[in-house]
C-alpha cells in the first residue's frame, strides 16, 4: 500500500505546530497503525529527519499508552486502540490525518505525544481503596453479588487512554472519571470511601481544566474498551447522593 | 441546566394544552385566559398565581442561560486547539443546543412583547382579548415564520434536553434508556406539533 500521511509536528510544548505531509510506500495491510508509523520513522531517520514522536507501550491493546486522532477519530475508524488498528482498515492511496489528543488538560509534549498526568491526579484524588496491604485476603471473605462484580469489571476495563477526552466535543473527562468512580463504588471494598471518592475525583477533574459534559455521547462511541455512556449517569447519581449526605 | 430545564418543560406542557383551547372558539379561549388570572382564588389574590408562575419562569430562564454560558465557556476553554480533520459530531439535536437555545431566548422576548405586553403586536393589541390578538399575529407572514422556526428549534432542544436532564439527575440507566428516549421524542413531537397547530389553524382559516 502507498499512503499519504499528514502528521502533526511540533518540536516541543512551547513551539507552534503544523501538519507535515509524508509519503509512505510498501505498507502491508497486516501492519498495525503503529508499525506503519515505525516504517515512516525508519525512513525519516535514514534521511536525517527527526522521527515522529508518538506514545506506545504494550502494543496489545491493554495498556492505554497509544493515542492518536486518525482522520478525526480517536484511535481511528475501528473501535479499538491504535496499536490494534490494522492498515487493512484503509485503502491503498488514502490520505490519512494523524493528530494528537486535543485538550487543555492534555498539553502536547512533542508531535503526537501528550501529557496525560491529569488522569493520574484524578486517580490520586480517590481512585483507590484505603486498605492495609500484606498477603492477599481470602477471595470469598467478602461476598460480592454477581451483578455488582460484572458491573465493576465492565468499568475496570478502562485503560485510561484518554480517547473519551479526545473525542468529546467539549474535552470533558466524564467517562474516564465515571469508569473509575463506578468501578470502586459498587464494590464492598470501596464502600467506606464511596462519598468522598466521587466528590474528590470530580473536584480534581474540574480543577484539571477538562470541559463539561453535554451528553453528546462521543466518548462512549470512541472508547476502545466499550465503557457505556450510562457510567456518566451513574456517577451523577453517586455525586448527588454524596452531595446530599455530605460525605 | 437540568433542573431549570425541567421546570420550563413542565410549564410548556401546560402552555400547549392551554393553547389548544383556541380551537374551541373565542369564548372558551378568552375564558381560559381570564381563568389564568384567577387561579387559586380566594386564597390567592387576583393575578397572584400568574405572577408567581412568571417569577419562577424568569428565574428558570435566567438560571438556564447563565449555566449554559458557564458550561460553554468551560467547554471552549477545555479545547484551545481544535482538530485539523473535522468531523460532524453527535446528532443534529445535540449539535444545535447552543444556537437553538439562543433562538429560543430571542423568541421568548418577541413572544412576550407580541402577545403579553403588545408592544410589537401587529394591529391594535387588545388586552383581555387573546383570541383576536393571536389571530392578528398569525395573519402576518413574519409572525408565522418566527413562530415556526422557534417551534422547530424547541422540538430539537427538548429532544436532547429532556434525555440529558435525566442523565444529569442520575435518572437514566441501561434498562430505562429506551423509555427515556421515547418520552423525549414524544415530548418534542407533541410540543412542536401542538404549538404549530395554532398558526396552521389561523393560516387554514380554522381559527379566525
Amino acid at each position: 500500500m502507498k499512503l499519504t500521511l499528514r502528521v502533526w509536528r511540533q518540536q516541543n510544548a512551547d513551539a507552534d505546530g503544523a501538519m507535515s505531509t509524508y509519503e509512505v510506500d510498501g505498507v502491508s495491510p497486516d501492519m498495525s497503525f503503529l508499525e506503519m508509523l515505525d516504517t515512516l520513522n525508519e525512513e525519516l531517520i535514514l534521511t536525517g529527519e527527526d522521527p515522529v514522536a508518538f506514545d506506545h507501550d504494550c502494543r496489545e491493546g491493554i495498556c492505554g499508552a497509544c493515542s492518536l486522532v486518525i482522520n478525526g477519530d480517536a484511535h481511528g475508524p475501528e473501535r479499538t486502540t491504535t496499536c490494534q488498528l490494522h492498515m487493512r482498515s484503509f485503502e491503498d492511496g488514502d490520505t490519512i490525518d494523524v493528530e494528537p489528543w486535543r485538550a487543555a488538560a492534555f498539553p502536547v509534549v512533542k508531535d503526537l505525544v501528550v501529557d496525560r498526568s491529569a488522569f493520574d491526579r484524578i486517580i490520586q484524588a480517590g481512585g483507590y481503596v484505603t486498605a492495609p496491604t500484606g498477603a492477599a485476603p481470602e477471595a470469598h471473605a467478602t461476598p460480592v453479588p454477581k451483578p455488582d462484580a460484572d458491573f465493576a469489571f465492565e468499568h475496570a476495563e478502562c485503560i485510561g487512554c484518554g480517547a473519551c477526552v479526545a473525542a468529546c466535543p467539549n474535552g470533558a473527562a466524564m467517562l474516564f472519571t465515571s469508569a473509575k468512580v463506578n468501578h470502586l463504588n459498587v464494590l464492598p471494598q470501596g464502600a467506606p470511601e464511596r462519598a468522598s471518592r466521587v466528590l474528590d475525583m470530580v473536584a480534581q477533574m474540574d480543577e484539571e481544566g477538562f470541559g463539561g459534559c453535554t451528553l453528546a455521547g462521543e466518548c462512549a462511541t470512541a472508547c476502545p474498551k466499550g465503557i457505556p455512556l450510562f457510567s456518566i449517569t451513574k456517577m451523577n447519581r453517586e455525586f448527588l447522593r454524596a452531595a446530599r449526605k455530605g460525605r | 441546566m437540568a433542573v431549570s430545564g425541567v421546570i420550563m418543560l413542565l410549564y410548556l406542557v401546560a402552555h400547549v394544552i392551554g393553547n389548544l383551547k383556541i380551537f374551541f372558539g373565542p369564548g372558551e379561549f378568552n375564558h381560559y385566559a381570564h381563568w389564568l388570572r384567577t387561579v387559586g382564588e380566594p386564597f390567592m389574590h387576583y393575578e397572584w398565581t400568574l405572577w408567581l408562575v412568571r417569577v419562577v419562569l424568569v428565574v428558570a430562564v435566567v438560571a438556564h442561560a447563565v449555566s449554559a454560558y458557564q458550561l460553554s465557556r468551560r467547554d471552549i476553554r477545555a479545547r484551545p486547539t481544535g482538530y485539523v480533520h473535522k468531523k460532524p459530531r453527535a446528532s443534529y439535536a445535540t449539535r444545535t443546543m447552543r444556537w437553538g437555545g439562543i433562538i429560543l431566548g430571542l423568541f421568548i422576548v418577541w413572544h412576550i412583547l407580541d402577545l403579553t405586553t403588545g408592544t410589537v403586536h401587529p394591529g391594535g393589541f387588545q388586552p383581555g382579548h387573546p383570541y383576536q390578538n393571536v389571530v392578528d399575529t398569525f395573519s402576518t407572514w413574519y409572525g408565522n415564520v418566527i413562530y415556526l422556526v422557534a417551534m422547530l428549534a424547541l422540538g430539537l432542544h427538548v429532544r436532547h434536553g429532556f434525555w440529558s436532564a435525566a442523565q444529569t439527575l442520575g435518572a437514566g440507566s441501561r434498562s430505562r434508556d429506551r423509555l427515556l428516549k421515547t418520552v423525549a421524542n414524544l415530548l418534542a413531537l407533541v410540543l412542536t406539533a401542538g404549538f404549530i397547530a395554532v398558526p396552521v389553524g389561523v393560516m387554514t382559516g380554522l381559527v379566525s
